[in-house]
């Protein structure tokens, strides 16, 4: 059993704190809830160190299981990717010359980005998948009946099913601690606040506030400003409640650049189909026709246009002697 | 995948997906989900616009459909990791109600599977009490306005239930799947045309000549349009088609589906006496063998991404 970690404050580049008070409880939330405005986590790469604390916090709160412990031979990552068993996945990309002589280490702790458009939540066929008070999506297990949909539908390859309650699982954003006034299990264990849980609102301000920071130091120092935010505004689906500061193109760290909801292509595909539908049936209604005015033009040639008719009563009526 | 290939930037951002390892049994359900509502389509269009003398093509069509839907729906249970639960794509398990998202592709599906099966079962039902083989009471459902509105709504259903499957994978952020807007389309043709052929199989013998000479135009004209729609999807996302579709799905695609389930069979339906009586039951099992083939490749060949 996890010792519950108390809520913490939200530490800024500028080192003003920002306190997160877990609030008196609305109609929304319950009593020493945080109050019911979204929430998420801004995580800042750069001063990530691949401790994976946060991968074991998060096993730990979660009660999920152990890996089976086996050297993948990729850098010092052994989880690979997120998914239902590994709600954190930190992220080791080597960038070195081939000698070696020069380089560097990109460290990346890896969450569900609780979308505010989400994909799976579009697509799930039960209801399972939720939005919360919080803004955050999180999967009821009591509902999942493992149909994999949400898997396919996520673009950041977050989902999968648990082998254990063989439902589909992902990061809750801690939504029981949240419903307890608590920052989740990840960030509360974070040594050096690469992870940042509180309101959207601060931790934007936060974030801009840090790639400034790093940008003017990049500046003083003659190096190109390439700190960014990924997927704080709202320009990728509507924007991700779990945002990052980089300082590579999004593919370096298995991030897609652009991402598409699952349901933004389905009016033209529909379209298609209806369309294709109905030129097919057009397509059998003239061969229908086609069909009958050759029969007509037929029996008209042979001159025995009544007999035709009378023939092809008669040959109903052999069908239906067979029947 | 290894994910240090992905630093360098994929065709795609459908590749940072991950597969829902949809596997045999959904394969199986897309092909029979194709035959059974191309089936019906084809069933329904004869019932309405067609003569008496078509009728026994229909009442095969019809119960081809059944069957189809029967087996193949179960697949979709049983596919599923807690099968047990699968009444919650029905019904609403937290405030009751039915459950329908009209964004969810899947939820859609469910529904067109109740009503097909509803429309389908009363035409097959009153197609066999029309020839004494079940109460005769059913036959209403295939005579004067209500057959007519069973003959449309087996039209409706079928061709719901053949083009829907493509829509569910075009709903995710799969590579191939989400990256097209016609997969829908393409599963629809070739849903009629395998279920044209899946009648021509079993009724060559027994249905009108007019009749399964109409089967096989209507069956070469969605092969044919098949052929088209593939070409486009292949034009259209090139730099995806080249990665997933390569090596053995390529070659998959350009004989078992092209070759022999499309062309092989325009071809024998074009010189029909090429291997004398076997020829309309061989165009037919070219057919079938070419959809069940598409589906294999456009299922698994995204998967094994």
């Amino acid at each position: 059993m996890a010792i519950p970690m108390q809520a913490t404050p939200v530490a800024t580049p500028t080192g003003a704190a920002q306190p997160i008070e877990p609030a008196a409880g609305s109609a929304l939330t319950p009593p020493g809830a945080f109050d019911a405005v979204p929430m998420g986590f801004f995580t800042d790469t750069t001063v990530c160190i691949g401790c994976k604390a946060c991968e074991v916090a998060c096993k730990n709160w979660n009660g999920l299981p152990a890996d089976v412990v086996a050297l993948s031979g990729n850098s010092y990552d052994n989880t690979l990717h997120l998914n239902g068993e590994n709600w954190r996945h930190v992220q080791f990309i080597e960038q070195f010359s081939d000698d070696r002589a020069d380089g560097r280490w990109l460290m990346m702790s890896d969450v569900c980005k609780h979308c505010v458009h989400a994909g799976c939540l579009e697509v799930c066929p039960t209801g399972a998948i939720i939005r919360t008070e919080y803004d955050t999506v999180v999967i009821q297990a009591d509902v999942c009946n493992g149909c994999r949909d949400c898997i396919a539908a996520c673009p950041f390859g977050v989902i999968e099913i648990n082998p254990v309650s063989k439902t589909a699982m992902k990061c809750t954003l801690c939504y029981d601690r949240l419903q307890s006034g608590l920052q989740p299990a990840c960030s509360a264990a974070c040594p050096t606040a690469s992870i940042r849980f509180g309101t959207i609102q601060e931790l934007q301000e936060a974030a801009t506030a840090r790639v400034e920071q790093l940008n003017a130091q990049a500046r003083d120092a003659g190096r190109p400003e390439d700190a960014y935010l990924y997927g704080a505004d709202d320009s990728l689906l509507g924007g991700l409640n779990s945002f990052y500061l980089l300082v590579d193109r999004p593919e370096v760290y298995h991030l897609p650049a652009t991402a598409k909801l699952p349901s933004q292509d389905l009016p033209a595909a529909s379209a298609l189909g209806v369309g294709g539908a109905i030129g097919l049936a057009a397509l059998g209604a003239v061969s229908f026709r086609k069909r009958r005015m050759d029969s007509f033009a037929e029996a008209a040639r042979d001159g025995r246009g009544e007999e035709g008719g009378r023939g092809e009563d008669r040959g109903e009526e052999a069908m239906g002697e067979e029947r | 995948m290894d994910g240090l290939l992905l630093q360098v930037a994929p065709p795609s951002p459908t590749f940072f997906s991950l597969s829902p390892e949809w596997g045999w049994y959904i394969v199986v359900y897309f092909f029979l989900g194709g035959i059974a509502g191309g089936a019906a389509f084809l069933s329904g269009l004869l019932d309405l616009l067609g003569e008496r003398l078509d009728r026994r093509m229909t009442r095969i069509g019809y119960l081809i459909a059944l069957a189809a839907i029967i087996v193949g729906g179960p697949l979709l249970i049983i596919d599923l990791t807690r099968p047990e639960r699968f009444w919650h794509m029905f019904w609403r398990s937290d405030v009751g109600g039915p459950m329908f998202k009209v964004y969810s592709p899947l939820s859609i599906g469910v529904w067109i599977i109740v009503g097909f099966v509803l429309f389908v079962g009363l035409a097959a039902l009153a197609s066999l009490a029309d020839v004494g083989r079940f109460p005769r009471w059913f036959a209403r459902f295939g005579e004067g306005v209500p057959g007519k509105i069973v003959a449309i709504g087996c039209i409706l259903t079928g061709s719901a239930l053949a083009g829907y499957t493509g829509l569910v994978l075009t709903g995710t952020n799969r590579p191939l799947w989400g990256d097209t807007i016609w997969i829908t389309l393409l599963f629809l043709l070739s849903g009629i045309s395998a279920g044209g052929a899946a009648m021509i199989l079993f009724g060559w013998r027994r249905g009108h000549p007019g009749t399964v000479h109409w089967l096989e135009e209507m069956e070469g004209y969605s092969s044919a349009l098949e052929l088209i729609v593939l070409a486009i999807i292949a034009a259209t996302i090139w730099s995806v088609v080249r990665v997933v579709w390569g090596g053995v799905w390529g070659a998959i695609l350009l004989f078992g589906v092209i070759v022999f389930g499309i062309l092989a069979p325009i071809y024998l339906h074009w010189r029909p006496g090429a291997f004398g009586r076997a020829t309309v039951p061989l165009a037919a099992v070219l057919v079938l063998l070419g959809s069940f083939l598409l589906r294999t490749m456009v299922i698994l060949s995204s998967e094994a991404v």
